[in-house]
Formats: C-alpha cells, sequence, structure tokens
C-alpha cells in the first residue's frame, strides 16, 4: 500500500507561484498540471523494486482529496502500480493532518489486508511529513522512516535508515509502516506499455460515506489563519569593483567588515 | 499562564544543544510562560541555570532506540500526561520529528511541524510556519490542548537568559517492547565539517557549468573551515554526489554565511539555506531570484570573482 498525494507542481517558477488571500489558497498557475507529490513517487519506486523481485507484490496506490486529476494520479499505475484507490469527496477539500490519517486509516482498514504501507519522507506543499508517522500510531503498526533500501525476508523486512553519517541496518516485523527517502533512488519513468495499461485501468473511490465517517469526525485541530506570500525584507547589498577580480576582493573585504568571517 | 513542556536535545558534546537553547527563547516569549525542559537521559550540568521553573530528566535513550523512538515517545508521553502542558515543544530533528508525529498521533493531539514563529493570546495558541517549499507563510491558530510544535533551526536566537531551576528525574516508565530492531550502525565516509553543522557553507549550481568548478568551491569551503553545498540541479546533473544536495529534496543548513555560486534560488533550493543568517550570492544573471533573498551579492563571472574572494579571505585569515 503506497500513499501519494496530490499537490501543486513544485517546479512552479516563483514569478506564478500565487495565493488568493481571500481563500487562504493556492491559485494554479494555468498549463502547470498538479502533479503527485515527488516523494511519495520514491515510495511507489520502493514498491516496484519489491515487485521486480518478487512477482507475487501486488502494489495499490491509496490517496485522498478533492480535484483529482487523473493524469497526474495514475502516474503510479504507468510506472507499474496494479490498482488506484482514492478518497474522493469534495468535503476533501482542506484537511489537516489529524484528518487525512482517520481517513487513510478507514481507507485501509476497509481495503483489505497489507504487508507494508511506504509513504513519501515529506510533501512538497505543505511539509508536514506528519501523515505516514501518524498512520502507524493510528494502526499500532512499527514505523521506520527515512529508509533508503528495502528487502521481504518471509515475514520481516530488512531496511537501511538513512542519518547523516550514513545508515542504520534495522529489521522490522511485516506489517509495518515505512517512510521512504529520496536516497532510494529515481522513480522509473513509465514507459509506453505501461502509459497503455494505466489508461485502461479505473481508479477505485471511496467516498466518506463508505468509510462511514462524517464531516464533524474531520474538524480539523489547526484552523488557517492567514496564508501569504511573505514580503522579501531583504535588500541585497550588490558589491560592485572596478572589474570582477576586484569586486570579489571588495566582498572579502565586506564580509570581513560585518564580522561574518 | 501557560505551561510549556520543551523536550530537549543535546548535541555531540553532551552540552545543551543551540537549537534547544532556541526553544528555549520561543517558550520563554510566550506570555505567562512556565517551562518546564526535559532531557533524555541525564541532564548536562549547565541546565541547573536554564531560564525555566523546572528541569526533568526522563530515561535514557539508548542506541537500540535511536531512530526507532519506541521508548522515547513512551517517555515523554507519559511525562506529557503527567504534566498536563498547554504547548510541548520539539526542534525540528530527527528525534523532535518523529517524537512529536507519534506522540501527537497517539493522543489525538494537534501537531504544526517546522514552526519559524510560536505565539499566544486569550488561551490559543497561534503558530507560523512556511508552506509550499518557503514560496507561502501559514498563520495557523491551534484549536486543542496540548499544542504539539517542532521549531525550525534558526528561527530564535538561541536564550541567554538564566534561571534556577529544580532539577529532578521523572517517575521511571516501563520498557516498551522494540518492534523494529536497530541491527546495526553503518558510518559512510565524508570529508571535512558535516553540511549541517558547518558555520560556512559554499554551494554551487547549474551556473559552475561543470564537475571540475566544485574543486575551487571546495578550497574555499576550506580555507572558510566549512562545508561544500549543491543546488539540485548540479546533483542531478551528476556533478556532485547527493549527499551535498542543499533544499526541500536534500539537507536543511543553517550556517553563518551561506554562499550561493551559479544558483537561480528556486524555492525549492531556498527551503533547505533560508534560515542561514547571511546569503552571498554569486551569480551573472542579476535578475536571479537569489538576489532577492540574498543580503550581499556580486553579479558576475564566478571564474572571475571566486580566485580573488578565495585569495583575500585566505589573507585575512591568516
Amino acid at each position: 500500500m503506497v500513499l501519494a498525494k496530490q499537490v501543486p507542481d513544485p517546479e512552479t517558477p516563483p514569478s506564478q507561484f500565487k495565493i488568493d488571500e481571500s481563500s487562504n489558497s493556492v491559485i494554479t498557475p494555468n498549463g502547470v498540471p498538479p502533479v503527485v507529490n515527488g516523494f511519495d513517487l520514491n515510495a511507489v519506486e520502493a514498491a516496484l523494486l519489491l515487485k521486480d523481485s518478487d512477482a507475487d507484490v501486488e502494489i495499490t496506490v491509496l490517496s485522498v482529496g478533492s480535484d483529482f486529476v487523473m493524469d497526474a494520479m495514475k502516474k503510479p499505475l504507468a510506472m507499474g502500480a496494479d490498482r488506484l484507490v482514492l478518497v474522493a469527496d469534495e468535503l476533501l477539500d482542506k484537511l489537516d493532518s489529524s484528518a487525512t490519517v482517520k481517513l487513510l486509516a478507514a481507507a485501509i482498514q476497509k481495503d483489505g489486508p497489507f504487508d507494508l504501507i511506504l509513504g513519501g519522507r515529506q510533501a512538497s506543499d505543505w511539509d508536514q511529513a506528519h501523515v505516514t508517522l501518524g498512520l502507524s500510531e493510528v494502526l499500532g503498526l512499527p514505523l521506520v522512516s527515512l529508509v533508503k533500501k528495502l528487502e521481504i525476508n518471509g515475514d520481516s523486512v530488512s531496511l537501511q535508515r538513512l542519518i547523516p553519517d550514513g545508515y542504520q541496518a534495522i529489521t522490522a516485523p511485516i506489517p509495518a509502516v515505512l517512510t521512504v527517502t529520496n536516497e532510494l533512488g529515481e522513480p522509473r519513468y513509465p514507459n509506453l506499455r505501461g502509459i497503455m495499461q494505466a489508461s485502461r485501468k479505473k481508479p477505485e473511490i471511496f467516498s466518506l460515506d463508505d468509510l462511514g465517517l462524517s464531516p464533524e469526525d474531520l474538524t480539523p485541530k489547526l484552523e488557517l489563519k492567514k496564508l501569504y506570500v511573505p514580503e522579501s525584507n531583504k535588500q541585497v547589498e550588490l558589491i560592485e569593483g572596478e572589474d570582477e577580480a576586484d569586486s570579489g576582493k571588495k566582498l572579502a573585504l565586506r564580509l570581513r567588515e560585518e564580522k561574518l568571517i | 499562564m501557560t505551561t510549556v513542556l520543551l523536550v530537549a536535545e543535546r548535541d555531540e558534546q553532551g552540552e545543551i544543544s543551540q537549537t534547544t537553547l532556541q526553544a528555549v527563547a520561543a517558550a520563554n516569549g510566550l506570555t505567562e510562560a512556565q517551562v518546564t525542559i526535559a532531557f533524555a537521559g541525564e541532564a548536562p550540568s549547565s541546565a541547573g541555570s536554564l531560564a525555566a521553573e523546572k528541569v526533568v530528566t526522563l530515561s535514557a535513550i539508548d542506541a537500540s532506540d535511536s531512530g526507532i523512538y519506541e521508548q522515547a515517545t513512551a517517555d515523554v508521553a507519559a511525562f506529557a500526561a503527567s504534566m498536563n502542558p498547554d504547548v510541548v515543544m520539539f526542534n525540528k530533528s530527527d528525534f523532535g520529528s518523529i517524537v512529536s508525529a507519534r506522540l501527537a498521533f497517539r493522543t489525538d493531539s494537534a501537531l504544526a511541524a517546522d514552526c519559524i514563529g510560536i505565539s499566544n493570546a486569550d488561551g490559543a495558541v497561534s503558530v507560523t510556519r512556511p508552506v509550499y517549499g518557503g514560496s507561502a507563510l501559514a498563520e495557523f491558530e491551534i484549536r486543542s490542548t496540548p499544542a504539539i510544535v517542532t521549531l525550525r533551526a534558526g528561527a530564535y536566537e538561541p536564550s541567554t537568559e538564566t534561571g534556577s531551576p529544580s532539577v529532578e528525574a521523572a517517575d521511571s516508565t516501563e520498557s516498551v517492547e522494540q518492534r523494529a530492531q536497530v541491527t546495526d550502525t553503518v558510518a559512510e565516509a565524508r570529508d571535512g565539517v558535516r553540511l549541517e553543522d558547518a558555520n560556512f557553507v559554499v554551494s554551487g549550481g547549474r551556473g559552475l557549468g561543470g564537475p571540475e568548478a566544485f574543486h575551487v568551491l571546495t578550497d574555499l569551503a576550506s580555507v572558510l573551515g566549512g562545508a561544500v553545498g549543491a543546488s539540485r540541479a548540479a546533483c542531478d546533473a551528476g556533478w556532485i554526489d547527493h549527499s551535498h544536495q542543499v533544499g526541500l529534496t536534500g539537507k536543511s543548513v543553517s550556517p553563518d554565511v551561506y554562499i550561493a555560486v551559479g544558483i537561480s534560488g528556486a524555492s525549492q533550493h531556498m527551503a533547505g539555506c533560508s534560515s542561514s543568517r547571511a546569503i552571498v550570492a554569486i551569480n551573472k544573471d542579476s535578475t536571479s531570484n537569489i538576489f532577492k533573498e540574498a543580503r550581499f551579492g556580486v553579479v558576475g563571472d564566478w571564474e572571475k570573482i571566486l580566485p580573488s574572494f578565495i585569495a583575500t579571505v585566505r589573507e585575512l585569515k591568516a
């Protein structure tokens, strides 16, 4: 089970990034469609690596939200995932991480048995990095974060967990919840056959009702008061010398003057 | 009164970490704050003069719990339950990120990560955090107690206030079963100063034009006693290993001086270096976004600028 989130394209140039301050939401720029969170594609890749070594692996991609763009959400299918399950409801527009975790937990329990839940290390929009961690608590499962390598050995999984100076070797029992880091490797590009197969697959869709949840269950614990683009109060001081070599020298002297070096 | 439980961390020397001192400042900045600081294991002797009401020691986190933090989460949760604070504050470190998230979902509490500001008024706690890779800021009001927050490194100046807190050990907690087991810790070689700890970071981007240029940056970094960073573009091009990558998808750094050479300053890169004390930009394109974020800049060709810059720095350091 791989968790995936639809996000605004993080490669949107800063000049095109706009916020509607009346609704506290990001205005999707024309011609820049949303994408699957890049870190979640690392989790898809991790699942595909398991499938490469064991044909008996089935990969289900699960997402929660509203306004899904199928071209974006089908990318994991085109990469080789088997199923796409969406908890889609127009009420699911502005979820905080606690509501997201409740929905994912309910969908996972409804969807049936699983061995591993994989998520990306963080999302490129709200950047909280909570959901996968929270899910391990709500489901009562062991958690290992920042996984850069994994291998299934019977009823346990052997992992390498990224630490600043190397890695920890960890063994976790199955089922377990893992977050995958981008050091695992680049997500593969979908090939033509994958894209064709994905285009024929239909997502399975759960509504709030299907999950036995009501909007009251999803009341946010954090209320967004204001979303804004910060005014840059930094005024750059440009160092200009007689030529570029002189500028380099003057820059060093200026940094010394400010006691920065 | 606002009661704060601050979960402290120590640095490699065992002293109170700079980021914890920053959190102490943030906690004491709250209106009518009453601060309790918890250490995993023994508190360093300097903890006795921290600006707090109370310092408590929780049971030690040993190597088997490091990275998994099952025992640490149980210990912090047990102490938080006995204290019932309004705010539980962590640093956004590996430890803080994981324990805060596990605690929040274990106790069905609100969680706000990577905050750069925290305030309180009329009994409600509000936080500010960067979102969309730093392109926007979001202000939230937290609607449940406790408010669990992690603070971004560099968001506050370290506390220099002193106090005379009581120092005591918390009631011991039961040891929990480690489901995931750490079987080995493998160090991978690295040269020089750790990127995250460096006071000076010299980073290169696409504008460098090729891998050879990183030799010049390495030279500058060694003169400054700093570390070499890179943008995603430079790493993706294979000019330097991904372990040097700074940004949303790489490492977050907060040095005194961040020197960005040939880096355009895309928001996903800035997310990893915006808490630096001063950003210095060297780029030939005067319209680059990096000049909007930098304190000092030189517009021009790095190949002509850096040699005289390095030579002058070397003289100044001599």
